[in-house]
């Protein structure tokens, strides 16, 4: 049951529209940041504000909707915001990557390849990838505008000159086209190479920053790095604990406090199925 | 003017609307595609689906330019009512409706600053015919290549000359819908 006091999808049209007008400069831009007024949502910032907003403007009513964070379909997160379009768009809501024609994320790519038929709408907490390099605003600006992108390569060799290697594991910077530098919002780099070339459209929106920017399909996305030190997506070298499967991206989970532990896939529904034998 | 002049926007403005934002996302994100929507009539010479594209992205914030024979009284008289956007000079529009001819020279349009690329014109480029010789495309959004009819494929290549800067472009005609973002390189 949908409830009536709201419009289709909670949002007003007037915001809707705004919503998007800068998801298509996005898609024309891919990888640029749009500005765009976020709205105050019926949820605190950092619980994916950003992303509901996209999902809002995008969302038909006969949509499929997928909601995870961190790969789960069950967290406290995932099952608000689902709960959320239920109610307010009145969409059928599925746990099955398969199923869905939308997904919102917050963190991870699902494991099951996704197709041309699905839109994955990220959540994301800092769109600027220079930020923590550079704080002021009109300076990153400057530094998207003029692909001046030096900075970057120096963190990352910083890093393999303190570590030996490139130690940035979640939040791993790509260009995108080959222009833009952009923050795949912090999915862990293992997701990375899931950016590139992908038949669904990805959408990213970032509440609280006021940004949304895209990845059209079969966009070429590219993980920054060097010729001697290559980009490599690396997972915990286990087996899922439930599952069995050695190619899917795991958790850590603590049993107790003796050092016990085990390693289960990060994606609900993928180790699920793959328990069942059917992923 | 009376109610007579006005042909109805959206019967339901909310679901319409996100069915025809979706036709229009993915013609923008997959160059090539050519949509056809469920669409809302204006007056003459608006395509049923120039018209639906209005109705879904432009509001009272868009300023909106007219081209040739799409400013007539009729149709100032329809946007004014289910748009209201101001209407302005080529060179301040976010929006321009017109066809191919009437919306020269093309040069007149934003096309963004480096800072902000997101601040362009887009074109809806309307009595397009979608059935003359293709052009190949390559690109974002586009597996190996796809190909489109378009109007003038120089101007097109000249705009993706400009990128990240450039205008952005929706062809409609009838009930049907492509668009060109300023990424798809022209062959």
């Amino acid at each position: 049951m949908s409830d009536q006091a709201y419009n289709f999808a909670y949002l007003d049209e007037d915001t809707k529209r705004m919503i998007r007008r800068a998801i298509l400069k996005g898609i024309a831009v891919p990888g640029y940041q749009v500005p765009f007024a976020s709205r105050e949502m019926p949820m605190p910032y950092g619980w994916g504000t950003g992303g509901v907003q996209v999902t809002a403007a995008v969302m038909t009513p006969e949509d499929v909707l997928k909601v995870i964070d961190q790969g789960a379909d069950d967290t406290t997160n995932a099952v608000s915001i689902r709960k959320f379009f239920q109610r307010t768009a009145g969409v059928a809501t599925t746990e099955r990557t398969s199923e869905a024609t939308m997904i919102q994320t917050r963190h991870r790519i699902p494991e099951t390849p996704l197709t041309s038929d699905q839109i994955l709408v990220y959540q994301v907490p800092i769109p600027e990838p220079m930020r923590f390099l550079e704080p002021r605003e009109t300076e990153t600006r400057r530094i998207h505008a003029l692909a001046d992108y030096g900075l970057m390569q120096v963190r990352l060799y910083e890093d393999i000159a303190r570590h030996g290697e490139i130690a940035t594991s979640y939040a791993y910077p790509v260009e995108v086209a080959g222009r833009y530098v952009m923050d795949p919002s912090p999915i862990p780099k293992f997701d990375n190479p899931k950016l590139d070339d992908c038949p669904a459209i990805q959408l990213f929106g970032a509440g609280r920053e006021q940004r949304i920017y895209a990845l059209p399909p079969y966009t070429h996305v590219r993980s920054l790095d060097f010729e001697d030190h290559p980009f490599r997506a690396t997972k915990a070298d286990h087996a899922c604990a439930i599952c069995g499967s050695a190619s899917s991206y795991l958790d850590e989970v603590i049993t107790d406090d003796a050092g016990g532990r085990m390693f289960v896939c990060s994606d609900t529904d993928y180790c699920a199925q793959n328990a069942k034998g059917g992923a | 003017m009376t109610a007579l002049h006005l042909s109805a926007g959206f019967s339901d403005t909310a679901r319409d609307g996100a069915h025809a934002f979706r036709a229009i996302l993915t013609a923008m994100a997959r160059p090539g595609t050519i949509a056809t929507l469920q669409t809302a009539p204006g007056p003459a010479p608006i395509s049923p689906a120039a018209a639906t594209v209005l109705l879904t992205l432009c509001d009272r914030t868009t300023p909106l330019h007219l081209a040739g024979a799409h400013d007539s009284p009729a149709l100032r008289n329809w946007i004014a009512f289910h748009c209201a956007s101001p209407l302005v000079a080529a060179e301040d529009a976010a929006f321009a409706l017109g066809d191919w001819a009437a919306l020269q020279p093309i040069d007149r349009f934003g096309i963004g600053t480096p800072e902000y690329p997101d601040r362009a014109a887009t074109l809806i480029v309307d009595g397009h015919d979608f059935d003359a010789a293709p052009t190949r495309l390559t690109g974002p959004g586009i597996r190996d290549t796809a190909a489109l009819a378009l109007p003038e494929p120089q101007a097109f290549a000249a705009n993706h000359a400009l990128f990240p800067l450039g205008w952005d472009a929706i062809l409609t005609s009838g009930n049907r819908l492509a668009a060109l973002p300023r990424s798809t390189e022209i062959h």
